[in-house]
């Protein structure tokens, strides 16, 4: 015991005695939730469009006066032809046309049905898809209110459940906290361990009657410490800078942090164990461990619309469950029963990789 | 010297597939002595020295460090060895002092006994300006006779160096051994393994290993009569051949 407290003590004075890494280790998270946060948005507001109306009667007017009102679009401009069209999306100006037929209004009244025509930029497609969609639901509601008695009584209404306001917020923090703990858990013990082995303390520390095991340990704790404290900052950030909700539990919240955090510190003692210089390991952690993190987490991109052999492999990606499990707590106040597969897999995970770890560093001193 | 055996190899090899990185040596090393353990680059001295401190277990033969089997009774070994190797392993961004505090911890010295040791040393290397300097400050002879007193923190019976003195001026390399002599004086043995002939003319037996056998084991006198040679460049050229 008294041992392992020497050789905790040592590895927490390497940590604050590098003031840069520190500050990095800190301020990064802070900078990447406040970045995500503000500059990532999912949810549109003042889109730039234009309107080509070929019909010019009251309904296309009401029509574009009730779009000019609502908060996600600005009306930039009025074209007059078709040709104009190209040329404003070439010059980048809007992002989508809205086009009224020549008889928008009598086709309303007398058919019950007249077509609009969207004209979106889809060089940058989720923009594209987002600001028609939403126009879309405009025009609908503007239907219903104006013909309620001749539209069709099939009348939808979409509730966003657990976020109402579809903020992208909701998606970031628990995203941002994922990659921000693999990041500090796996790389920063990764290159703690590598750089024993390059300054040649590793082999003091096997020559000494330290165990194995202990060297393991003394070499998880501080980086756990250190990963909460990160964890703790992060959540601060959502709850009270952009209100993320929080409607699950707080202990089970940790219980789980902990979890993914230990598997996170597993996995960068196992790639110390392949690594023998800081930089190996550092270029293994990113590659490795960081892209699939990010990309095949769902964190971004949804696993369900990617290719089968990508949505089995990310079924191995630690961050994927880690992060269902943390939107289930924190917008949905699920308690432990409706996590447990997810937790599951996760204790799976950090036990198979333990197992491996230390079969490797046996191998090491066979 | 009183004879005590305090390493004893008998028969020892390992093995790496077909590769024998060690082939069968043996050899006794006495309480006291400055064993010489000499040898070219991948002549099996790493292998070898992996084994008598624990860290590697052997393929066949036996072998007792201070008294205690290498393969079965490895921590009892590694509580009773001292090791330093040619990287001189202090941690660079702690100060002498943290560098004593964590070595004497993790070999179990209780607070008491690490405060007695770190002012002995700080009195005996004259290190009384540089004690709360981080290691990365400190000159480099004066990191390696540092390293070298911390690896014999613990008292150990035997203290393994593996190339202690590479790349270090001829001076500070006098004065590391003086140091070693005053250790071995003290009861300590001392393991060493060089690249330097004339420091192995230093030690009181040498042993030479080409291709993971020893192929001569002696006294400086012995050897050179044995191989009819001036100074120990002409053994290690004729053996190494």
């Amino acid at each position: 015991m008294k041992t392992f407290a020497a050789f905790v003590r040592k590895e927490f004075k390497h940590i604050f005695r590098d003031r840069k890494t520190l500050i990095i280790l800190f301020g990064m998270p802070i900078v990447m939730v406040i970045m995500f946060g503000f500059a990532i948005r999912t949810e549109i507001s003042n889109s730039r469009i234009a309107i080509l109306d070929h019909a010019k009667d009251a309904h296309s007017q009401k029509l574009k006066n009730k779009i000019s009102a609502s908060e996600y679009f600005n009306v930039v401009t009025e074209l007059n032809s078709e040709e104009e069209i190209g040329e404003i999306f070439k010059r980048g100006d809007v992002k989508l046309v809205l086009v009224f037929p020549q008889d928008f209004g009598k086709g309303l009244v007398n058919e019950n049905h007249s077509p609009i025509q969207i004209i979106a930029d889809a060089s940058d497609p989720n923009t594209a898809n987002i600001l028609s969609s939403y126009l879309q639901a405009t025009f609908q509601s503007y239907v219903n209110e104006e013909l309620n008695l001749q539209a069709p009584n099939l009348n939808i209404t979409t509730r966003m459940m657990y976020n109402p306001e579809n903020k992208s917020v909701y998606m970031f923090v628990p995203g941002v906290m994922t990659i921000i703990l693999m990041l500090v858990s796996a790389l920063m013990t990764s290159i703690t361990v590598a750089k024993e082995k390059e300054i040649g303390t590793m082999e003091i520390l096997l020559v000494s009657p330290l165990k194995p095991f202990v060297i393991i340990l003394g070499k998880i704790i501080p980086y756990l410490v250190l990963a909460l404290i990160i964890a703790s900052t992060i959540l601060l950030l959502g709850l009270y800078v952009f209100n993320m909700p929080m409607n699950g539990s707080y202990y089970l919240l940790f219980a789980e942090i902990f979890l993914f955090v230990l598997c996170a510190l597993v996995l960068g003692l196992l790639i110390s164990t392949v690594a023998n210089s800081q930089q190996t390991a550092m270029l293994i952690s990113m590659m490795a461990l960081m892209l699939p993190s990010i990309l095949l987490s769902g964190f971004i991109f949804p696993i369900s619309s990617m290719p089968l052999p990508l949505q089995v492999i990310s079924n191995a990606i630690p961050a994927k469950w880690f992060i269902i499990i943390i939107k289930n707590i924190m917008l949905k106040g699920t308690g432990l029963e409706a996590i447990m597969f997810e937790t599951g897999v996760l204790v799976f995970i950090t036990v198979l990789l333990t197992l491996i770890a230390i079969k490797k560093f046996k191998i090491r001193l066979e | 010297m009183n004879g005590e055996k305090v390493i004893e190899v008998k028969n020892l090899s390992k093995h790496f597939g077909q590769f024998k990185a060690v082939d069968d040596i043996s050899f006794d090393v006495k309480k006291g002595e400055v064993f010489g353990f000499l040898g070219a680059n991948g002549a099996g001295k790493t292998t070898a020295i992996k084994m008598l401190t624990g860290i590697w277990s052997s393929s066949s033969g036996q072998a007792t460090v201070a008294g205690f089997d290498i393969n079965r009774n490895r921590n009892k070994l590694k509580e009773n060895i001292g090791y330093m190797s040619q990287k001189f392993s202090l941690y660079e961004d702690l100060t002498f002092k943290e560098n004593v505090r964590f070595y004497g911890g993790i070999y179990g010295l209780s607070n008491k006994e690490i405060s007695q040791k770190t002012d002995e040393m700080i009195a005996h290397l004259e290190l009384d300006n540089i004690k709360n300097t981080l290691i990365s400050e400190i000159p480099l002879g004066w990191k390696q006779k540092i390293a070298f007193s911390v690896a014999v923190i613990h008292r150990p019976k035997i203290v393994f160096l593996d190339e202690p003195t590479s790349g270090v001026d001829p001076i500070t390399r006098r004065q590391f051994w003086d140091l070693i002599y005053e250790t071995a004086e003290s009861g300590i043995t001392v393991f060493v393994t060089t690249h330097y002939m004339d420091e192995a003319e230093y030690c009181d037996r040498i042993s030479m290993m080409v291709q993971g056998r020893i192929e001569a084991l002696g006294s400086l006198d012995e050897l050179l009569e044995k191989h009819d040679a001036r100074n120990m460049d002409e053994v290690f050229v004729k053996l190494a051949r």
